[in-house]
């Protein structure tokens, strides 16, 4: 590892107002000649029936356009941005090329209406198509549906399709359980529950996963679905899911790949060659696409031919005369409106064209060795160490550490960690889903993006601030210092008397009811 | 007004550890502990806690009985305390930490810090029940019960951050367990639970900001409690464990059933209670019956521990396919390994409970674990 001194790093501190105490009364940002539609279909509130009119007018801020923009900057330098090192694990943050977001910002893609008619459409349903091809190449999975928004949504695809699955083969109500890991991410069981399915969660055994022998003794004729990631998020790659998915399938249920961390295993393993029914990728993460506040998402979910008549409707296919829009036999309806978010398939689309599989395979390779040369600064830093220690060999694109140790020896745990690694101006780490098996955990990941200096640089902070929490706690614990909000208090978020999701909210719970009649 | 703490050491307390004696419960095992070279360590211990107490920030007033079963510990961590001088003189047994703690009671402190191991947390807690909180400082050879710190720091960090009121910090109940300390030193682990006691507990940094979600076990096992209660068939016996897992089922029933022992329902109420082996053997000449249990936190005890009135027999006559296991999932994944034990001292019995079993969580959700049998 190379010596590095994080930089130093202090952000603007505005004490902003929300946007509805600012302006006055009259302004405007732009005000346009009034339409001369009442003339053609009389007053505008005449279109509305009667009961759903307004009594009063909105209580909006009225804002010059000069003003309203200046505000939103103050808030954005009040944030970190998308663009400091974001070492955020299981979400695989990836720089979402310029050129990829200003094709899906075209005017092709950005203006069209999906209610057009599909002939107007072609290129790009030609694009979802040809995308398809790729992930079908990438998983041997015979169909692909992009109408997913998000993961989570994909998984609740496949919770959909092994119901329409289960209908169709009249095993609906005999088969109720769907089998997953705790260490699966916890949409699985969520989605398998929202379903109507019992859920049924392996713990991880000798080797850091649950053993064939647990799954045995969670399959047998009720068993609907096995739900599963792998490698898992602590970095360990189960070696025996082939015959996991094989037992799964003998027992009569359905194998699904939740392919979350794909970003280790890409180009070298596919879904359908480990005997999987069904896999689901993420575009937002993996192929490039815009994160977490950076857009929507996309869930691809895939399947055999055999369940590609469940799949949501409608289905991109190409005959003859050009691309149509088709709505598969025994479709299970919609997940999501219209064909999902095919802005992020068209960013995604161009990230994959400009890898190559040869890229796309490289990435893979280049993901494990970062996260592994990381693990070597990281657990050289005292007070970290890594979950399973006693398990050897190199983890895969991420690793799951503890701060346990430095918690017992200083007081200082993972969040006071996360709060003063922002004060060096980088992302603090993503932490773990519940339930935490390991204390004070974070999981950092890599990927392909960053580069050796980057991880020198975050690997440095963390060094820097577990010192700091050996040396002067307080200075930890008090953290962060150098942003625009020293501490975040939570527990206001389990109080329904302090919590306000809505301005309204807002002023009747903390400025009593008086004011908020003088507002409306 | 200033939050008060009463501190109360076991001077003798993890003394036996060391020299392999497994706890130092009377005199006799006092002495040749001594003899075995043994070194009280809780005072020194206990000034750790009361440091990391200091060092968080603690502003709280500390009252403490005089000697070695507290003035001293307060001494060594160099902290003004209210010393109580008036308490009947030491005797060395386990009346000192009782009488230390109803004294601390009746000064009206806001949380007893005691330093010792399972039989001084049955002690304090046995005088105060659950009418105070009170927290451990880990200095005891058997800690099994759920009230001490991970550490002597953490134990005093815990407790000032109590004092100061932080809201991540909230009391539960924790079940105080003791071990037979004669059986353990014949080789055999026989722990049971001796009661209830409030403690403090600090949520991880992740629950304490997620709105509406509990991370605790508490309300997904009241919901399996009452599914459990109602969809048990009417005319089946139902066995139940003890412990406060089961507790939620005899509520569930309509009951308060006992809470540490073994009670039997029938037709969807409570129809025994704190019934022995030989009870549950006549009740089960009379009707088909299936039993409910839970597992005790830490070691993952399904059967031999606190409840052998479950015995070998009512197992073998119940069957495998009859028992319900029910666990908190965070208890289940805090078992390091993810393993629960049998120990119902009939091999046949213990080997046929053997392999993996699904727990209950909540309504609808098992999770899948491996119930090992003893070497």
């Amino acid at each position: 590892m190379s010596d590095v001194t994080p930089r130093e790093y202090h952000q603007a501190r505005w004490n902003e107002p929300v946007v509805m105490e600012l302006g006055a009364p009259g302004r405007r940002g732009i005000t346009f000649a009034a339409p001369d539609s009442a003339a053609a279909v009389g007053p505008a509130a005449d279109l509305l029936p009667p009961a759903m009119r307004r009594k009063s007018a909105p209580v909006l801020p009225e804002m010059t356009e000069h003003d309203t923009l200046r505000h939103y900057v103050r808030l954005s330098q009040q944030v970190l941005g998308m663009v400091g090192i974001s070492l955020f694990g299981t979400c695989t943050m990836k720089y979402n090329p310029r050129v990829n977001e200003a094709l899906g910002l075209r005017p092709q893609m950005a203006e069209i209406h999906p209610l057009q008619d599909p002939s107007t459409l072609q290129g790009l349903l030609e694009i979802v198509w040809n995308f398809e091809q790729i992930l079908k190449a990438l998983s041997g999975m015979d169909r692909f549906t992009f109408q997913a928004a998000g993961g989570a949504d994909a998984a609740y695809t496949h919770v959909c399709v092994t119901r329409g699955w289960l209908e169709a083969t009249g095993q609906l109500g005999q088969r109720d359980e769907i089998v997953t890991s705790i260490q699966a991410h916890p949409c699985n069981p969520a989605t398998a529950a929202a379903g109507g399915f019992k859920v049924i969660t392996l713990p991880l055994e000798e080797g850091g996963y649950p053993s064939v022998e647990a799954l045995k003794a969670a399959i047998g004729p009720r068993t609907a679905a096995l739900m599963i990631n792998n490698p898992d998020d602590m970095g360990i790659y189960n070696p025996h899911m082939k015959e996991w998915v094989r037992l799964v399938k003998e027992a009569g249920g359905l194998a699904f790949y939740d392919h979350a961390n794909f970003n280790g295993v890409m180009g070298k393993i596919r879904a359908r060659d480990l005997g999987f029914d069904a896999c689901m990728f993420m575009l937002h993460k993996t192929f490039g696409g815009p994160k977490g506040g950076g857009g929507p998402a996309t869930g691809a979910y895939g399947c055999t031919e055999e369940l590609a008549r469940f799949l949501p409707k409608p289905m991109v296919n190409r005959t003859a005369s050009g691309f149509t829009l088709d709505v598969p036999e025994n479709s299970v309806g919609k997940v999501r409106e219209f064909m999902g978010n095919l802005h992020i398939v068209m960013r995604a689309y161009a990230w994959a064209r400009g890898m190559g599989a040869e890229g796309i395979n490289e990435a893979s390779d280049i993901s494990v060795l970062a996260n592994n040369y990381m693990e070597k600064g990281l657990l050289a830093i005292r007070g970290v160490t890594k979950s399973h220690p006693d398990i050897g060999g190199p983890r895969m694109e991420m690793t799951r550490y503890s701060l346990g140790t430095l918690k017992e020896e200083t007081g200082i745990g993972v969040g006071e960690v996360a709060n003063r690694m922002t004060d060096y101006g980088v992302d603090a780490p993503w932490l773990a889903h519940e339930p935490w098996l390991f204390p004070e955990p974070f999981t950092p990941e890599a990927g392909e993006l960053w580069s050796k200096e980057d991880i020198d640089t975050w690997v440095a902070v963390v060094r820097k601030v577990c010192e700091e929490a050996y040396a002067n706690p307080d200075l930890v614990k008090s953290a962060p210092h150098n942003a625009a909000i020293a501490k975040v208090q939570g527990e206001g978020c389990e109080d329904p008397a302090r919590w306000a999701t809505t301005w309204r909210a807002y002023l009747r719970k903390h400025r009593g009811g008086a004011a908020q009649q003088a507002a409306e | 007004m200033r939050r008060r703490v009463g501190i109360i050491v076991n001077p003798i307390a993890g003394m036996g550890g060391r020299v392999g004696l497994k706890g130092t419960d009377g005199a006799e095992i006092q002495r040749r502990a001594r003899e075995l070279g043994a070194v009280p360590q809780a005072g020194a211990r206990c000034a750790l806690a009361l440091r990391a107490m200091a060092e968080e920030g603690g502003a709280a007033e500390l009252v403490a009985p005089a000697g070695e079963i507290g003035e001293a510990a307060l001494a060594e961590a160099r902290l003004e305390a209210r010393i109580l001088r008036d308490l009947p003189p030491p005797t060395g047994s386990a009346a000192d930490t009782r009488a230390a703690a109803e004294r601390l009671r009746a000064e009206g402190v806001d949380l007893i810090l005691f330093a010792g191991g399972d039989g001084t947390a049955r002690d304090v807690a046995g005088a105060v029940g659950t009418a105070l909180p009170l927290l451990g400082v880990p200095t005891g050879v058997k800690m099994h019960s759920a009230v001490f710190g991970t550490s002597p720091r953490a134990a005093g960090r815990l407790a000032a951050r109590f004092l100061e009121g932080a809201p991540s910090v909230r009391l539960r109940e924790a079940e105080v367990m003791d071990l037979d300390e004669a059986a353990l030193r014949e080789g055999r682990v026989a722990a049971r639970l001796f009661g209830l006691a409030r403690v403090p507990h600090e949520r991880g940094f992740l629950q304490a900001c997620k709105a509406g979600a509990r991370a605790d076990d508490e309300a997904a096992l009241d919901a399996l409690a009452r599914r459990i209660a109602r969809e048990w068939p009417s005319d089946r016996l139902m066995i139940l464990g003890c412990g406060t897992t089961l507790r939620r089922v005899k509520r569930a029933l309509g009951g308060e059933g006992t809470l540490l022992g073994v009670d039997v329902a029938l037709g969807g109420r409570l129809i025994a209670t704190d019934v022995t082996e030989a009870q549950l053997l006549r009740l089960l000449g009379a009707a088909p019956a299936g039993i409910v249990a839970g597992a005790t936190g830490g070691q993952g005890f399904l059967f031999g521990r606190g409840n052998q009135q479950i015995s070998a027999e009512v197992i073998r006559r119940v069957g495998r396919d009859g028992i319900t296991v029910m666990a908190g999932q965070n208890k289940l994944a805090a078992l390091d390994p993810p393993v629960l034990h049998v120990d119902t001292g009939d091999a046949e019995v213990d080997a046929m409970l053997a392999g993996y079993m699904q727990v209950h969580t909540a309504p609808g959700q098992r999770m899948v674990m491996r119930v090992a049998a003893p070497d």
